[in-house]
């Protein structure tokens, strides 16, 4: 790995591993982060054509063009355009929405927390079931006990884990709710909203992550210290609860990290089936209706989001589990 | 290629390895006839139709200009797994290469290419599609484009993987002696060895990608109108669910059934190339595994006061099609403050011995005894209703590494025991724990309660387990195989401090060691196992002297002690030990036996006591006398 903080210190990575091992991390999200922001911002300098020509159109007079030009800072140097972007996007000045004619700003408070509520508990569902099918799915199957139960488990959750979030949502609308009529098949206010959405975007992941979680728990069940532990005749609780799960938050976690950005995906998915007021919404249409500024300011959020809990995920990782920091250094 | 062959034909074993592959083997011809045969159908617009229902002449009805919706999703299947191939070929076009450079690049280069991959893994691909999408317009260029890119880091990454373990062989050292350039040992080398693997990627990212190009289309990123794949069609129909359902059913059927399919293929193929090594390894299929359980009936040494006893142990396992007994009928007794050892090579059963009386073999693992009794309770048919097992049954196991709970302070490791059994509050068992670590002569106990076990040297582990053992009241410790993973140093302390502590609690000892030198220094008995069975229980004092099984005396005699020549050869038993799944009817030691006679090999010798009545030995030609160590060999031979 190529460091990229903190270099030549040795004598405070030695005193101090985990604050090294979290100095490291930070760098590396910052240079990463500094690499999202030169992209979006090359986005709109990569689009074919003139954007200010494609939205004003084709008849706009050449005073009008240059206008909205200096207006949006385009006629200022490539580096002055760049600062004066990044500045923007720390004031919370991220220009205007072409299609909504609304500021940049104002359109992602709006639809933010619609999407977050919808990560948010789509994340806690998928993390409480597929610990809790995976641990159980172990103990009933362990050493090759009850094989049919380990064949349904692994045939249902193969299933499910193919099916994709959108394809799952439509089925989930039309028997729920076209069918059925349980619950409300696009947004509105109120918790009955939530149900099919989440269900939508978490079975899958509860499928992929509950047969992992399953080869994990063998894995534990099957080492020396719980052997020891059944030595101690402690009761099931204490077992599984204390001897078995802390040995597979590790693994657990790194997946549950690169979940929480794969969920980013999918709750774009599943937002469009559900007609969902969110980011992903907005961003698909922003996209389609070459709304520039929009898609960058939500590109950017989407990305920073994606870093910032890699790298959550990586120091949470490295402070339960502190082998993994020392085994880096 | 014929290699290749034989992995399809492994994968085809199982059914539903059968049944992906016959389902890709139909997608493929779909998409090569469907345009042919429905295309027509599938395009022509009908205004008698429009946005019809199910029904006979349309089963899934027909779309806003009046087609047939069927014929279009059949149809569909030529967009969607040529654009799917298309993106797994740019994946592993740009991924392959880039996970191979490190291999034949100097080693800051292939850091750096390592990192990129590495932070490439674990941005979503959606957002990069995204952004290809505002480039160059939404579409399927930017789709195919965005996820063939945002597959590359896994390719890159299995690549680097596979190429790491390819480049670390003997034949690419050799080659990079020979001088061969860099490209051409990885095209020579590298790359066909690798090969396989991927191709079986290749199968489950195409599933991937055919999931991932369906998500895009159905947002409206991916294929545009009037081309359609079936995400596309997915979007179409999903205004008019509630008035078409069916209409939503082609392609969401399609979509899964294909990345069923080809998901299922990959994974059967795997599944496939990592049987085919194993099955080599598994021996014996297809024979019949049964170790025969005679009925013997061994004498069993009387003793007053026994912490335990046990009578006919028999450990059995379940194989394939029949079952093996590592251990077969044992009886032996253990008297209080007696400390008895075990001793046998590896797979002699002892070690299994060890963990029955605690009822911690594993499963599928059974145990079963005529006589199982320790402290005076039956634990026979494998019940504890007074846990005496928990509280007075201290097991001591060999890999202090793995033993302990890598997560858990050794502070809770310790108390736990005595607050679930000795129903002992926190800081009074945090207070027994500290007591115990210093018996143990572990220094800073206080300071050790919050550490763990990794901070921990091996002996110092070993002594924790130890003390683990000694927060209930231990009547017995069951000490297996404890110094085999310690220095020699260490050895001897860990055994010093058994024997304390078996003199300082009075609780007796069963040490199960391979090691007959530490058994003699460290018991009162010695049990000699041998196939499952005890082949002679006999006074460690008077084990030098007269051991009369031949295989006792064999083990006596490759023993070195301080004069042995170290010119010569240690002594070893010639032949090995015999499979427990093959075992000889009679004496299983016979076929390693100088006095073997024809009634060893037909009856097996029960365990009988002989006069002296604690002693007792398997054997029907037991010998006499000292044995006869190597050394002594080459003297007399030198001499005469």
């Amino acid at each position: 790995m190529v460091s990229l903080a903190a270099p030549a210190r040795v004598g405070f990575a030695d005193k101090h591993p985990t604050a090294a091992f979290v100095l490291r991390r930070t760098g590396r999200m910052i240079i990463l982060l500094l690499l999202l922001l030169v992209l979006s911002f090359a986005m709109i300098h990569l689009v074919p054509g003139d954007p200010v020509r494609a939205e004003l159109g084709p008849r706009a007079p050449v005073s009008a063009i240059e206008a909205r030009r200096a207006e949006l800072g385009l006629d200022q140097p490539i580096p002055k355009q760049f600062v004066d972007y990044v500045r923007g996007l720390l004031t919370g000045d991220l220009g205007t929405s072409t299609t909504s004619h609304l500021p940049v700003s104002e359109v992602i408070a709006e639809r933010l927390p619609n999407s977050a509520k919808l990560a948010g508990i789509a994340f806690v569902v998928i993390m409480l079931f597929s610990l809790s099918i995976g641990m159980i799915a172990a103990i009933v199957t362990r050493n090759g006990r009850h094989s049919g139960t380990e064949l349904g488990f692994t045939t249902t959750t193969g299933f499910f884990a193919t099916v994709p979030e959108f394809v799952l949502g439509v089925a989930l609308v039309y028997v729920f709710g076209v069918e059925l009529k349980w619950f409300p098949v696009a947004y509105e206010p109120g918790v009955a909203a939530y149900v099919l959405p989440v269900a939508a975007l978490s079975i899958g992941s509860i499928a992929a992550l509950s047969r992992i979680v399953r080869v994990e728990t063998l894995d534990v069940l099957g080492a020396d210290y719980m052997r020891t532990a059944r030595s101690k005749r402690l009761p099931a609780r204490l077992m599984y609860l204390r001897h078995a799960l802390p040995n597979m938050l590790t693994s657990t976690l790194t997946l549950g990290g690169l979940l929480l950005s794969g969920l980013i995906g999918g709750t774009v998915l599943v937002e469009n089936v559900f007609a969902w007021p969110g980011l992903g919404t907005a961003v698909v249409d922003s996209v389609v209706a070459q709304d520039y500024a929009l898609a960058q300011a939500i590109m950017v959020l989407l990305g920073a989001t994606v870093l910032i809990i890699n790298l959550v995920v990586d120091v949470i990782i490295g402070l339960i589990d502190p082998r993994s920091t020392i085994r880096e250094l | 290629m014929a290699q290749q062959r034989g992995l399809v034909r492994t994968a085809l074993r199982t059914p539903t390895g059968a049944l992906a592959l016959v389902t890709v083997v139909l997608l493929i011809v779909l998409a090569i006839v469907a345009p042919m045969i429905w295309g027509d159908k599938a395009t022509t617009p009908n205004v008698d139709h429009l946005l019809e229902g199910g029904s006979a002449e349309h089963p899934l009805g027909t779309d806003n200009i009046g087609r047939d919706l069927l014929a279009r999703t059949l149809v569909a299947t030529r967009l969607s797994l040529v654009l799917s191939v298309l993106i797994v070929l740019v994946g592993a076009g740009i991924g392959v290469p880039l996970g191979a450079l490190p291999t034949v690049l100097g080693r800051r280069s292939a850091r750096l290419t390592a990192a990129i991959t590495d932070f490439a893994l674990a941005y979503p691909a959606l957002l990069l599609a995204i952004f290809l999408s505002v480039i160059l317009g939404a579409g399927p260029t930017a789709a195919v484009l965005a996820l063939g890119i945002a597959s590359a880091p896994a390719f890159a990454r299995l690549t680097q993987t596979l190429a790491a373990s390819v480049a670390g062989s003997d034949y690419v050292a050799a080659a990079h002696v020979l001088g061969l350039s860099r490209r051409r040992v990885l095209f020579r080398h590298v790359l066909p060895n690798i090969a396989e693997p991927i191709i079986l990627n290749v199968t489950i990212a195409i599933g991937y990608a055919l999931l991932a190009l369906s998500g895009l289309s159905f947002l409206g990123l991916g294929v545009q109108p009037p081309s359609y794949d079936w995400g596309q069609l997915l979007t179409a129909s999903l205004n008019r669910i509630y008035v078409a359902p069916e209409a939503a059913l082609g392609p969401c059927v399609a979509i899964v059934i294909a990345g069923l399919a080809f998901n299922g293929l990959g994974e059967a193929l795997a599944r496939a190339a990592s049987t085919r090594t194993s099955y080599v390894r598994s021996p014996r299929r297809g024979t019949a595994a049964f170790t025969p359980i005679l009925p013997i009936s061994d004498d069993q040494r009387v003793i007053d006061d026994p912490v335990l006893v046990v009578e006919g142990l028999t450990v059995t396992f379940p194989t394939g099609d029949g079952s093996i007994a590592p251990v077969r009928g044992i009886s032996f007794s253990i008297g209080n403050g007696e400390r008895i050892a075990i001793v046998g090579e590896s797979g002699s059963g002892k070690s299994l011995t060890a963990l029955s009386l605690a009822q911690l073999v594993p499963h599928p693992g059974t145990v079963r005894a005529d006589r199982l009794e320790f402290v005076g309770r039956d634990l026979t048919d494998g019940s504890d209703p007074d846990n005496v097992v928990g509280t007075s049954m201290a097991m001591v196991f060999q890999d202090t590494s793995t033993s302990l709970n890598p997560a858990l302070r050794i502070g809770t490791q310790l108390s736990e025991v005595a607050e679930v059994h000795g129903g002992l509050r926190r800081t009074e068992a945090r207070r027994r724990a500290v007591d115990r670590l210093r018996e143990v002569r572990l220094s800073g106990p206080e300071r050790r309660l919050r550490q763990f076990p990794h901070e921990l040297s091996g002996g110092m582990r070993q002594r924790v387990m130890i003390a683990v053992g000694l927060m209930g009241e231990p009547r017995l410790i069951v000490a297996d195989e404890p110094t085999s993973a310690l220095d020699v140093t260490v050895q001897q302390q860990i055994l010093r401090l058994l024997k304390d502590i078996g003199d300082d609690t009075g609780a007796s000892c069963l040490l199960i060691t391979h090691d007959i030198a530490v058994a003699t220094e460290m018991c009162d008995r010695i049990l000699v196992m041998y196939a499952g069975r005890i082949v002679e229980d006999i006074d460690a004092s008077r084990l030098w002297e007269g051991p009369t099984h031949p295989y006792t005396r064999a083990l006596l005699a490759a023993v070195p002690d301080m004069d042995t020549d170290r010119d010569v050869e240690l002594a070893s038993i010639p032949g090995r030990p015999p499979d427990p799944a093959d075992l000889p009817p009679g004496c299983a030691f016979a076929p390693r036996c100088a006095f073997a006679t024809d009634k060893c090999r037909e009856d097996a010798p029960p365990l009988l006591l002989d006069k002296t009545d604690s002693h007792r030995v398997a054997c029907w030609h037991p010998q006499q006398g000292s044995v006869v160590a190597h050394e002594d060999d080459r003297l007399e031979s030198e001499v005469g």
